[in-house]
C-alpha cells in the first residue's frame, strides 16, 4: 500500500488525515485557528448552543473560523442525556449546516465519568439513521455494542479510550483491537487520549483515525501539541502498516555473528 | 405577548415573525437554527412562522465543541 492511496474514508468522503480535532476548551478563536491549521485535520467537531441574546453579537461565530469548504465540520451531541434532545441537537445541526448530515452522536449517562449511555445512544442512533443522518457515534470500548452501532448503520464507530478531557490514554487497548478486527465501518478513538504516543499507539492498534480536543487544547503550548499530535498519528499509521516485529523476552544481536576477528 | 426566549421570559410584540424577532436581536446576519416548542423551524419558513404567545423559543449557533 502506498502512502498516497491510504486514505480514510467517512461516508463516501476521502481525507487525507486521520487526525480529527474538537475547537472547545481554546482561549480565543485565534488559537482555536492555529491549533486546528497545525493538527491538519480535515473532520472538525462543534457544538451547538443558544446564541448569547443582547450581548457580544457581534463577536465573531467559529463557523468563521472553519470555513466548510476547507472542514468537514461535525456537529456534536455533547452535553446530551437522552435520546430526545440529541435527536433535537442534530436537527438544529443539520439545519445549522444547511442540511450537512453528518453528526457526531453522544449520549452521555453520568457526569462524573461521561460514559455513554449505550442504551440510549442504541436509541438515538436508530432515529438519525432512520431520518437520514450519516452517525458518527461516540461509544464504550465494547465490541459487541460497536457491532451493534455498526450493523445499525453507523458511518463510523467511536470508542472512548479513556473518560472524556482526562488523558488517561488506552486502558483496554484490547477492547480496542477487537472493536478494530469486528469492523467494516472506520474505528475513531474517541476521547481520553492524552499525548502524542496515546494517538500512535491508538494508530498501532490499527484505528483508523482519533478524535480528540482537551489533549490539545489543554496543552501548555496548544499549537506545537497540535503538531506533535499530527506526527504521533502519522508515524502509528505507518508502523501499523509496516507491520511490527514480534516481540520477544531475549536479545537477539542486530550485528553479524560471523566474521567475528576475536 | 410574553414568550420564553432562550429559557429567558421575554416581552415581544404580537404576532411577529420569527424572521424579525431575528432582526430586532440584531442576529440577522448570523447563521443561526430555531425550534419554537421543541420543533425545529426551516430557516426557508422563518419570514412565515408568527410566534405565538407562550412559545418557547431557542435561537441556537454552533460553538466551539469536542
Amino acid at each position: 500500500m502506498t502512502q498516497t492511496s491510504d486514505s480514510l474514508l467517512i461516508a463516501g468522503k476521502e481525507y487525507r488525515s486521520r487526525l480529527l480535532v474538537g475547537t472547545g476548551k481554546y482561549k480565543d478563536l485565534d488559537e482555536t485557528a492555529r491549533a486546528i491549521e497545525a493538527s491538519g485535520a480535515e473532520i472538525v467537531t462543534i457544538a451547538v448552543r443558544r446564541t448569547n441574546i443582547g450581548q457580544n453579537s457581534d463577536e465573531p461565530n467559529i463557523l468563521e473560523v472553519l470555513p466548510p469548504e476547507r472542514y468537514t465540520i461535525l456537529p456534536n451531541t455533547a452535553g446530551c442525556y437522552d435520546v430526545e434532545t440529541a435527536v433535537r441537537t442534530c436537527q438544529l445541526a443539520r439545519e445549522l449546516l444547511d442540511g450537512h448530515p453528518l453528526v457526531k452522536l453522544e449520549v452521555l449517562g453520568d457526569q462524573k465519568t461521561l460514559f455513554p449511555d449505550v442504551m440510549a445512544t442504541l436509541k438515538a442512533a436508530e432515529i438519525l439513521v432512520k431520518d437520514g443522518f450519516q452517525v458518527m457515534v461516540y461509544t464504550n470500548d465494547d465490541p459487541i455494542v460497536a457491532r451493534e452501532l455498526e450493523s445499525m448503520g453507523c458511518v463510523a464507530v467511536m470508542p472512548l479510550a479513556a473518560p472524556i478531557g482526562s488523558g488517561l490514554g488506552i486502558r483496554n487497548p484490547l477492547n480496542i483491537l477487537t472493536i478494530v478486527e469486528n469492523a467494516k465501518v472506520p474505528i475513531i478513538v474517541d476521547a481520553g487520549v492524552g499525548t502524542a504516543s496515546d494517538a500512535a499507539e491508538a494508530m498501532e492498534l490499527g484505528c483508523d483515525g482519533v478524535l480528540m480536543n482537551t489533549a490539545i487544547a489543554a496543552a501548555k503550548h496548544p499549537v506545537l501539541m497540535a503538531s506533535a499530535m499530527r506526527k504521533g498519528i502519522e508515524a502509528g499509521r505507518e508502523a501499523y502498516l509496516a507491520g511490527r516485529m514480534a516481540a520477544k523476552r531475549y536479545a537477539s544481536a542486530s550485528s553479524p555473528i560471523e566474521g567475528l576477528f576475536f | 405577548m410574553q414568550i420564553t426566549l432562550n429559557g429567558a421570559p421575554t416581552e415581544v410584540a404580537d404576532a411577529l415573525t420569527l424572521t424579525q424577532l431575528i432582526e430586532q436581536l440584531g442576529l440577522g446576519a448570523r447563521r443561526l437554527a430555531v425550534e419554537v416548542n421543541a420543533e425545529l423551524v426551516p430557516r426557508s419558513q422563518f419570514e412565515h412562522h408568527r410566534i405565538a404567545p407562550e412559545d418557547r423559543v431557542e435561537i441556537i449557533q454552533a460553538v466551539g465543541g469536542g
